[in-house]
């Protein structure tokens, strides 16, 4: 276990009027090596629990560890916590500042305190994994495109080399393949590199295809902590909670009710064509 | 609909050969480099259509838009907003009072601090009559759905009320058309879907014409017509059924279809005989049912 959430309570503005609590009694277990998607509505807790697990924000109430040390400990290195723990905001290339890409994705590791080779070395392996092309490293950030400037700034945190790395809504206002190349590339550093992923994501689709498994937050709480197929069983739950399920699971209800004999547990594309030809080709025999 | 002196009739918005140059330059204000975003499109949308534009980031399609509230003025050709050309100064108030933006981020949209002075905020710039302002954000709040929210901070509010707030804004100055630039982008499903029904609701019940940007295919099916860019030119444009039956097209471009269409084009690709260009649950399931049908009655 790498990381370890324990009733964690997060109330901002604790006596006022305006109290809100943003978490209430969280208990979260992470395991080295998972894809993790965290889905749940505006204002359900999901972006205030990314950034206690890399100590941004100190919980209320509660203890987090990080292989078993508490984080909350006096003697404990919360700068080293952060490069372990590798936190992608939404909209990171804001956060792009220096006069070249390359430099930019420097940034970290230079502080991080390594030889001038050891950053070197890190920054090109983090540009490669994000698929960026090398045309590109002598470029301002700023003249790059929406995708290109989302890879060089997720490369900036992945030339920290983390653990366990963390993408809030890393897709957002990307277009449909800029989106997938994003998701594909992150899909392969876990495969790969064995990197640990929590993925904050609105879209259903692609919590769908890439965890294996997934944690929805509803008002500061865990509602549903499982692998995919299991919680997209709760649509009708989830749908209360403002989230949905991917689309393919409506589609394989709705055959089900028409009377098709069909399961319903199928949450990509793929899954329900190999199901629905199944399906047909059975219907066929029956006859 | 305006008609010319000639007789020809344009809509709503029309452009004509429109081309916009990003010209970036030097310290010197020597021109270092000229980037064409929009490349000769010529366009034409008719009062109380709801037409959608689809598009890979860079295809020129938030470059276009801007020009329709003339935020950016043509480099060379015209675009005419409810018959006025955005090139002549004095048009321009009124274009703004015709055709009103909405953005992706609704934070940075919001300035009041209670909603019903948000959403009044537009009106009380141009001096309109205080009796006038609370009329027409009373009918715009009732518009989105979101009256009851009135005396709300903004702050309060989930993503997809945030957003109708802002569209109320757009509202209350009685646009004939809104471009909407990514609206949903930042929004979880259900605030998505409070947008998007919001839009469809002011397209048909008042005849507003909308321009929906968007990189969520779903949320287009329901469109008039869908025209989808690239590299600054117009290289698709029909009804959604056409749009969305050229599944490889698309893809070519950087985009994708609803999940249910690609599910009948993975059908079709392993020997089904569903129909191209289906975009609903609906329609999907009766393709089935007479597929099976068929079957049985052999």
């Amino acid at each position: 276990m790498i990381l370890k959430v324990e009733n964690v309570s997060q109330i901002y503005g604790a006596g006022t009027p305006t109290e809100t609590i943003a978490l209430k009694n969280i208990n979260l277990e992470i395991n080295e090596g998972e894809f993790i998607a965290l889905i749940g509505h505006t204002g359900s807790g999901k972006s205030t629990l990314v950034q206690h697990l890399n100590g941004l924000i100190k919980a209320t109430e509660g203890k987090i560890y990080y292989r078993g040390r508490c984080i909350y400990d006096d003697d404990f290195n919360m700068k080293e916590l952060r490069s372990h723990v590798g936190l992608v905001f939404q909209y990171p290339e804001h956060q792009l500042f220096e006069e070249d890409v390359f430099k930019d994705v420097c940034f970290g590791p230079k502080n991080l305190g390594l030889s001038k080779e050891e950053i070197e070395k890190r920054a090109y392996a983090a540009l490669k994994a994000v698929g960026l092309d090398e045309s590109f490293y002598k470029s301002s950030p700023f003249e790059l495109s929406g995708g290109q400037k989302r890879r060089a700034a997720i490369a900036g945190v992945l030339a920290m080399e983390p653990e366990v790395l963390i993408l809030d809504e890393p897709t957002a206002g990307l277009d449909p393949l800029g989106r997938d190349e994003i998701l594909d590339c992150i899909y392969k550093m876990y495969k790969e590199k064995g990197i640990t992923i929590i993925l904050v994501s609105h879209s259903m689709e692609d919590v769908a295809k890439y965890a294996d498994r997934l944690i929805v937050m509803n008002k500061g709480e865990i509602a549903f902590d499982d692998t995919p197929h299991r919680v997209f069983k709760h649509y009708k739950e989830l749908e209360k909670m403002g989230l949905a399920a991917p689309q393919v699971t409506y589609i394989m209800n709705r055959l089900k009710n028409e009377g098709f004999a069909v399961d319903t547990d199928m949450i990509t594309v793929d899954e329900a064509a190999d199901a629905i030809m199944n399906m047909m080709k059975l219907e066929k025999i029956n006859d | 609909m305006n008609t010319f002196k000639n007789g020809c009739i344009m809509g709503i918005i029309k452009t004509s050969r429109l081309l916009y140059n990003y010209i970036k330059r030097d310290e010197e204000d020597n021109i270092e480099e000229v980037k064409r975003a929009v490349d000769y499109v010529d366009i034409d949308i008719k009062e109380g259509e709801f037409v959608a534009i689809l598009g890979h980031n860079g295809s020129g399609k938030s470059t276009l838009a801007k020009h329709m509230n003339a935020l950016l003025l043509p480099t060379e050709g015209t675009i005419w907003i409810d018959g006025r050309d955005s090139s002549v100064s004095e048009n321009l108030l009124e274009i703004r009072k015709c055709a009103g933006m909405v953005f992706q981020n609704p934070d940075n949209q919001i300035i009041g601090t209670v909603v019903e002075e948000d959403v009044g905020f537009g009106l009380e710039n141009i001096g309109v009559p205080t009796e006038q302002i609370w009329k027409n954000v009373n009918e715009s709040l009732d518009m989105v759905g979101m009256n009851e929210y009135r005396k709300k901070s903004p702050n309060k509010l989930s993503g997809g009320q945030k957003q109708r707030v802002a569209i109320a804004g757009v509202v209350a100055m009685r646009p004939k058309c809104i471009v909407l630039d990514e609206p949903t982008a930042m929004l979880d499903p259900s605030g998505r879907k409070e947008v998007i029904s919001t839009i469809k609701k002011l397209n048909r019940e008042d005849n507003i014409t909308i321009i929906l940007i968007t990189h969520y295919m779903e949320e287009v099916i329901e469109a008039d017509r869908i025209i989808v860019m690239d590299e600054g030119n117009v290289v698709m444009e029909g009804v959604p059924s056409e749009i969305f039956s050229k599944v490889e097209k698309l893809k070519s471009l950087r985009l994708d279809v609803p999940q249910v269409t690609e599910l009948a084009y993975e059908l079709r690709k392993r020997g089904l005989p569903v129909k191209a260009g289906v975009l609903t649950i609906d329609e999907l399931t009766d393709e089935l049912k007479k597929i099976k049908a068929a079957g049985e009655h052999k």
